[in-house]
């Protein structure tokens, strides 16, 4: 529409080369870098333009929305149970943990609870997808500071995970498996003992992570005191999950908030690391895909008789009001904001994000650090592009 | 189990004292300011509060109640689309001989309201494990309010989708641009009278590709 002309391009290269200008003494001239929208370091297609001097990093500033869908207007014309399809690609690598904060927050305004083994299952899947998705990431976080073998480790071993989802929900990727008042099947027969043996080798790959890349004496350098978060900012700026646990706070919303899952009724931990660097995250994620191995172990043993759903209607109609409900998501706090007017559509729904308020400190945390670090400090944050772009 | 059932039973009650508390002591410091509210025992609460009273609630929960971690901000649009549900296409509206339906009254939800437009936010205080909704109505000549920008730093990308999706002017912005949707985009997406085009079709036999020409006076079909 607005075509640009050469001139007024190199009018705008000027200005940004001017404004970039800040080393007065040797005169250099600022510069911008732009990085992606595709570049390995970004998961999916997240622009950064770097104004740099010299090595460092004047000002960076997020470009997004090569990605963005419109759920929060696609739901509105569609019912409560199609909507789940949707958001399942809102975090791609964890979906069953997109689905469940809004069918908690459906269950609440229907005042419908789903069934203790209902929960218990949900609890089971949505611990699964944080494996899942987290295993990635320590693989990930390898390959931002160059070693590429341990990623090929992560999807291997990420492989039984989506196998044993697979074999409850029919889907690797998205299984739109939950339902409001409970889930869609039960599951499948011997699947509890081979669910014992695949986080018996989680845990194996997590040992194999330390040992492969936390110990590793280059991953140290680059990540230690690297792209450091004080507690205050993070939570101003809305940051989550293992993001703000790595800056200290002690806030995990599986403990604090339990709502619909049975999280409380198994022995664990939440880790918290004091330093809040690149490093302190990655630690923290590795802690928890162990912690969660532990919680699906635990509530497998546990588990309850019963059925997987509750009594509910045919037609799912949801009576007027407004809830929110907000779980610990492998990205962090995942929320929606469910308004209904009592029809078979949801009036409003606000999808509150995990990536999007993490990637929104980019711009301060990004203030002076080295170019080689935006990309170990972006890949600490772990974000998913459909996670901030919705 | 049946200890867990007890401690929720106790627990309930505790939390929405705790919650009349919290309300207390913002209407204590905000007075006049507080316009509505609403407490789902054990759950939740909502305050709405006045324009003018929007940035100094941010200030007061962040400093004086401890909300420090920063949840989001958005809007509502209160009317109800004037292309109805969008379930089903014109067209089998008009086959089924089914009327248009008559716009239905603006009918706002939790803690009241008098406009169409509302933005809410969303803080939390890590240490007790509350959360609060903020809302605060704009009114429809004039879509202006507040940034929150200088309290929390977070509210920045928010308020920015807010201001894309809902045309809400937030004042005092660093840099109120658009965020998802291209620089030439026109128009409030999440605007109830925002159609979703997807869900409208021609029809039959339709258009295909041919817009009409300045000057026709009606569509070919």
């Amino acid at each position: 529409m607005t075509a640009i002309s050469d001139q007024q391009q190199l009018s705008y290269i000027a200005a940004q080369a001017a404004d970039a200008r800040v080393n007065v003494e040797i005169e250099s001239e600022g510069m911008t870098l732009n990085l992606g929208p595709q570049h390995p370091a970004t998961h999916g297609t997240l622009r950064i333009v770097a104004k740099l001097d010299g090595e460092q990093v004047i000002k960076a500033d997020p470009v997004m929305g090569y990605m963005h869908r419109g759920y929060e207007k696609l739901t509105e014309v569609r019912t409560y149970p199609q909507v789940t399809t949707l958001i399942n690609r809102i975090d791609w690598l964890g979906s069953f943990a997109n689905e469940v904060p809004f069918i908690l927050a459906a269950e609440k305004l229907m005042e419908v609870e789903a069934p203790p083994r209902a929960q218990w299952i949900r609890t089971i899947l949505f611990e699964m997808s944080r494996i899942a998705n987290v295993v990635l990431f320590l693989g990930d976080m390898a390959v931002q500071v160059g070693a590429v073998t341990p990623v090929f480790f992560a999807f291997r071993d990420r492989e039984h995970i989506l196998n044993q989802m697979e074999a409850v929900t029919g889907g690797r990727f998205h299984p739109n498996f939950d339902r409001i008042g409970g889930l869609k099947d039960d599951l499948p027969a011997g699947w509890i003992d081979e669910t014992h043996q695949v986080m018996k080798k989680m845990r194996r790959f997590c040992d194999e992570m330390e040992n492969l890349v936390m110990g590793n004496e280059i991953f140290q350098a680059r990540s230690r005191g690297i792209g450091v978060i004080p507690a205050d900012v993070g939570l101003s700026y809305g940051l989550s999950g293992a993001n703000i646990r790595a800056s200290g706070v002690d806030y995990d919303l599986r403990r604090d908030n339990p709502c619909g899952m049975v999280h409380d009724q198994t022995d664990w931990k939440v880790w918290t690391h004091p330093d809040g660097d690149s490093f302190a995250r990655f630690w923290v994620r590795l802690q928890e895909v162990r912690e969660s191995t532990s919680i699906v172990d635990q509530l497998l043993r546990t588990m309850p008789s019963g059925p997987i759903m509750a009594k509910v209607p045919r037609i799912i109609k949801v009576p007027a009001g407004e809830a929110y409900v907000e779980t610990e998501n492998p990205l962090g706090a995942m929320g929606y904001y469910i308004v209904s007017k009592g029809d078979l559509v949801p009036f409003r729904v606000k999808i509150r994000s995990a990536s999007f308020s993490n990637v929104s400190i980019t711009p301060w945390l990004l203030q002076g650090v080295y170019v080689p670090d935006i990309i170990t400090i972006l890949g600490s944050l772990y974000f998913i592009l459909g996670d901030i772009d919705r | 189990m049946s200890s867990a059932d007890t401690t929720e039973e106790e627990a309930v009650p505790a939390t929405d004292e705790a919650r009349e508390q919290l309300l207390a002591s913002i209407t204590a410091d905000l007075g006049e300011g507080v316009v509505g509210s609403h407490i789902r025992p054990g759950d939740d609460l909502w305050v709405r509060v006045d324009r003018d009273a929007w940035l100094d609630t941010a200030r007061l929960l962040r400093t004086k109640l401890g909300f420090h971690y920063f949840s989001f901000i958005s809007a509502i649009d209160w009317m109800p689309s004037p292309y109805g549900r969008s379930m089903d296409s014109r067209v089998d509206l008009v086959l089924e001989g089914v009327e248009a339906e008559e716009p239905q009254p603006i009918e706002q939800g939790v803690a009241g309201g008098d406009t169409r437009f509302q933005v809410f936010a969303r803080v939390n205080n890590v240490v007790t494990n509350m959360g609060v909704t903020i809302k605060v109505d704009l009114p429809d000549d004039d879509l202006r309010v507040t940034t929150w920008v200088p309290v929390y730093p977070g509210a920045n990308w928010h308020e920015r989708e807010c201001w894309e999706m809902f045309g809400i002017e937030f004042t005092g912005h660093p840099g109120l641009r658009h965020i998802y949707l291209p620089g030439a985009f026109e128009g409030n997406p999440m605007r109830k009278d925002y159609p979703l085009l997807a869900r409208h079709v021609r029809p039959w036999p339709g258009i295909v590709d041919v817009e009409a020409m300045p000057g026709d006076d009606e569509v070919k079909s």
